[in-house]
């Protein structure tokens, strides 16, 4: 299957275009992304799936341009990566504070570096930012924690903080990086409703990288499955459900047999075990 | 509370009792003054001669402090170089570590005959002595920033200065201000090196003419005086480190400040 058999609904947002990433040279190369093709549409959430070591992280990376493509090109918002101009939240499974900083102040690094808050981020920082790290905080059920050090926080605490921290600067572009990996069944499921309100009211394009089939589901207007060695996108497909969605969805039998069909899709696209 | 002040009591026992132990043993062995002077005989020489040894120790602790500021700027400096940089700390460890081990009583003479004796080659002995721990630990503290950090703020498109500003040196602190610690005691030692070969003024100076006079509970004053010394810095700094890197202790009294 291919992205272009999809109805298009609204702008590309982030294509890739013939892309590959190898590492090393000669004999020791190895091809993290094979040639992908990908385009994600404006305010698209995008999930990608798959076995570990299947290049999931390294497609983050392109479209952040944390690293540069081996061949082809990526575009965001109609541009080369490095060019655009375009604001990006990430969030990863280690949450990443600052131990330093208070969570208020962690949550507002991103306002002391985009453009163009950062021009206003001394005058504001104690006004307007302030209020709205505090609103951000409470909409994800920190409120009254903004003082507190990352330290004093849970880690599912400290994971809503960084939620906080890659949606303060309103990012057209959201990146997340199994931002909900090492947290216990309660506290994601509560994460994933927290985090698809906030989607549906700022609309930034998201992709999510993620082991978790339930998490994909409940999450991603579409599901990207990717094999591994070499990394590669193996399937494409909408998720129809109607939104908001609820945790009880995720039990209805349509849903059940997605995730089958997914989960099956990534066992038969596992690296065949090495023989040691 | 009531831990910390057992602490604190156990503590100044201890140290009254190494000296009550030093003063007991002179006694009972009937040691010379000029092998080992007791503990009440050096404090009656420090106080009697104090008005002379005041001006001494003055100058010792200003050449301390302008040397050990030098080696501060110059440490941080280059500290931030290399641990910024892959090639820069390829390059110039090697040499650092080479400049590190020689011994500092050698290069005094190389100072003293190019600026002359005094007090410029004592700030300058002073300098390279607490130079190297800084260097060391403020690249360090730089060169372990964790990678996923630094992606946040990449992918914020932060400046490499930003990055440097907002997560490298924040971090460093406890590195950078547990090798002040170390440094203001080596930069006490340079001084004294330096004032020992080369100057007419300093305690180093004072401790060389009256072990040459067999003064030996003099040349004790004079220990003890920089001793203190370098335990009241090493206590000032401290202190700033607790006020400034308290997150890194994760202590409960920073959290509530």
């Amino acid at each position: 299957m291919n992205a272009e058999e999809h109805p298009r609904t609204g702008h590309t947002f982030v294509e890739l275009e013939g892309v590959t990433l190898t590492y090393g040279r000669g004999d020791r190369q190895i091809v993290a992304l094979g040639e992908t093709n990908l385009r994600i549409d404006e305010g698209d959430f995008v999930a990608l799936v798959g076995p570990s070591g299947c290049g999931k992280s390294t497609i983050l990376k392109l479209v952040t341009g944390l690293i540069g493509a081996s061949t082809g090109y990526v575009y965001v918002a109609g541009r080369e990566v490095g060019a655009a101009p375009v604001r990006v939240g990430m969030a990863f499974q280690n949450p990443t504070m600052l131990p330093w900083l208070t969570v208020r102040d962690n949550v507002m690094m991103p306002l002391k570096i985009v453009p163009p808050f950062r021009q206003d981020y001394a005058t504001k920082r104690k006004t307007e930012f302030r209020d709205r790290a505090e609103a951000l905080l409470k909409e994800v059920g920190l409120g009254g924690f903004g003082d507190k050090h990352p330290w004093q926080l849970s880690g599912g605490m400290l994971q809503r903080a960084s939620l906080c921290r890659a949606l303060i600067h309103e990012p057209q572009l959201l990146m997340l990086d199994e931002p909900f990996g090492a947290l216990d069944q309660f506290t994601r499921e509560e994460l994933w409703a927290v985090m698809q309100d906030l989607w549906m009211k700022l609309k930034p394009t998201v992709i999510l990288v993620t082991h978790d089939l339930k998490e994909a589901g409940f999450l991603a207007t579409r599901i990207c499955v990717m094999r591994s060695r070499p990394g590669q996108i193996i399937d494409d497909a909408p998720v129809p459900f109607a939104r908001p969605r609820t945790i009880d969805m995720s039990y209805t039998p349509e849903f059940v047999s997605m995730t089958q069909r997914l989960r099956e899709l990534i066992v038969a696209a596992r690296p065949v075990k090495e023989t040691v | 509370m009531e831990q910390g002040m057992r602490r604190r009591l156990w503590s100044a026992v201890f140290i009254v009792g190494f000296f009550v132990l030093w003063e007991v043993f002179c006694w009972v062995f009937h040691i010379s003054d000029i092998v080992l002077p007791k503990p009440s005989q050096i404090i009656v020489t420090l106080v009697t001669r104090m008005p002379a040894l005041w001006p001494h120790t003055v100058q010792t602790l200003y050449t301390t402090l302008v040397g050990f500021a030098f080696g501060i700027l110059a440490g941080v400096a280059l500290g931030v170089i290399i641990g910024s940089s892959r090639l820069a700390y390829d390059v110039a460890y090697p040499l650092l570590i080479g400049f590190a081990s020689i011994p500092k009583v050698a290069v005094v003479p190389i100072f003293v005959l190019w600026f002359g004796s005094g007090a410029v080659p004592a700030i300058l002995t002073a300098m390279i002595m607490s130079l190297f721990p800084i260097v060391v630990n403020v690249a360090t503290g730089l060169a372990t920033t964790e990678p996923e950090l630094e992606d946040v703020m990449r992918a914020l498109r932060a400046s490499k200065w930003d990055i440097l500003w907002n997560v490298g040196l924040p971090r460093t602190m406890p590195y950078f201000f547990a090798s002040l610690k170390v440094a203001v005691t080596l930069a006490f030692v340079g001084t004294v090196i330096s004032e020992t070969v080369a100057s007419n003024r300093g305690i180093g100076n004072v401790m060389m003419i009256a072990s040459s006079n067999f003064d030996v509970p003099l040349v004790f004053a004079g220990l003890i005086i920089l001793a203190i010394m370098g335990v009241a810095l090493y206590a000032v700094f401290s202190l700033i480190e607790a006020r400034i890197t308290g997150w890194a202790h994760r202590k409960d009294e920073f959290a509530m400040g």
